[in-house]
């Protein structure tokens, strides 16, 4: 039998389940896994993509016998926010050779946070970089660590050349309600982006 | 390729399950989500063994492409493959496989996602 085209009835289909992803993004060891392990139902999972350590391709392992294999892993959460929608947290991995997989997660997010650690601010003008080249909105987040030195929202806009558009929050990322704040602001920045795109006044209700 | 250790210590051979096919028949989002039925569950009984697995994963709750291959702890790539070939063979349902587009579906699923994160 060909199930490809059968659905008599339409009874596999259900209702119609939605899914939407927010981005965590950020250099090595920012605290990417422990933002998304905060707010998550379940414990943060991994997945792995295998790669050619030429980095040539994502899964193309195959076609290139030979070549020594390596293996991306990314983390996500979950949140289910109703029967029919789910909210997906994935973290980028934080090696700076895995970013070309960078593209295939941010692929459809409603918009990505990108958490800095404020003693190690440089590592952040890469991701930075890579968000200012792309379409999808983003917040920064600053990650406070307990040995941190103290700065001001502004010193560390303007050290690292944040645009004036782009929301910038403190946060801690081992906090549920930081981290909530977090993602609201995300989820804000990106309506608004998309009532500006289509002309409207910026409000969001 | 060298065999894989596989977390649970078997070898797995990730590209043995997909007979060596890297291309899925339709590039399935990471996020995008799927189900089965008991009705679909029970027929993939038949489809081997690592279909089995992911229709069982995906049994009564709704589970998102890296849901399944964490799960599974098979690779993506592998897992994509496996998915996309279910769904095409009626053994697993795609949901929201075309992501809200145009301004009013998108600015809707941005205010369900808004609100439902004030809501925790
Ligand atoms: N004090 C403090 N420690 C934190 C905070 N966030 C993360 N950490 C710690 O920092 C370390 C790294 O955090 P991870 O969440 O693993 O960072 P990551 O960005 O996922 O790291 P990679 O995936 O390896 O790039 C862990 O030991 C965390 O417990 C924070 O807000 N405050
Ligand atoms: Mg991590």
């Amino acid at each position: 039998m060909d199930f490809a085209n059968y659905d008599p009835d339409g009874a596999s289909r259900g209702r119609e389940i939605i899914s939407a992803k927010i981005v965590v993004a950020g250099g090595f060891g920012v605290g990417k896994t422990t933002l998304v392990g905060a707010i998550s139902e379940i414990q943060p999972l991994t997945t792995e993509a295998l790669m050619t350590a030429a980095g040539v391709g994502i899964d193309d392992s195959s076609k290139v016998p030979g070549k020594e294999t390596t293996t991306v892993a990314m983390d996500f959460g979950r949140i289910t926010m109703a029967e029919d929608l789910i909210l997906y947290l994935f973290g980028t991995p934080g090696q700076t050779r895995f970013w070309f997989m960078w593209d295939e997660i941010i692929r459809g997010a409603v918009g990505a946070a990108v958490l800095v650690d404020t003693r190690r601010i440089t590592d952040a003008f890469a991701p930075l970089d890579y968000f200012e080249n792309r379409k999808l909105p983003y917040v920064v987040a600053l990650n406070r660590f307990d040995d941190a030195p103290h700065y001001e929202l502004e010193e560390i806009r303007e050290a690292l050349a944040i645009s004036p558009d782009v929301p910038l929050v403190m946060c801690d990322a081992r906090h549920r309600e930081s981290v909530k704040q977090v993602l609201v602001t995300v989820v804000e920045h990106a309506m608004l982006r998309l009532q500006a795109e289509h002309g409207y006044p910026a409000s969001v209700g | 390729m060298e065999p894989r250790r596989d977390p649970r210590g078997a070898l797995v051979r990730p590209y043995a399950v997909t007979r060596g096919r890297t291309e899925p028949l339709q590039n399935i989002a990471l996020e995008a989500v799927l189900s089965s039925t008991a009705t679909q569950s029970a027929e993939a009984r038949f489809a081997g063994h690592d279909k089995y697995r992911i229709s069982s994963v995906c049994e009564g709750r709704a589970q998102s492409l890296a849901e399944i291959a964490a799960y599974t702890r098979m690779p993506l790539g592998v897992t994509r493959v496996l998915v996309a070939d279910m769904v095409a063979e009626g053994l697993l349902t795609l949901h929201s496989a075309a992501p809200a587009t145009g301004f009013a579906a998108r600015m809707n699923l941005l205010g369900r996602v808004l609100s439902g994160l004030r809501e925790l």
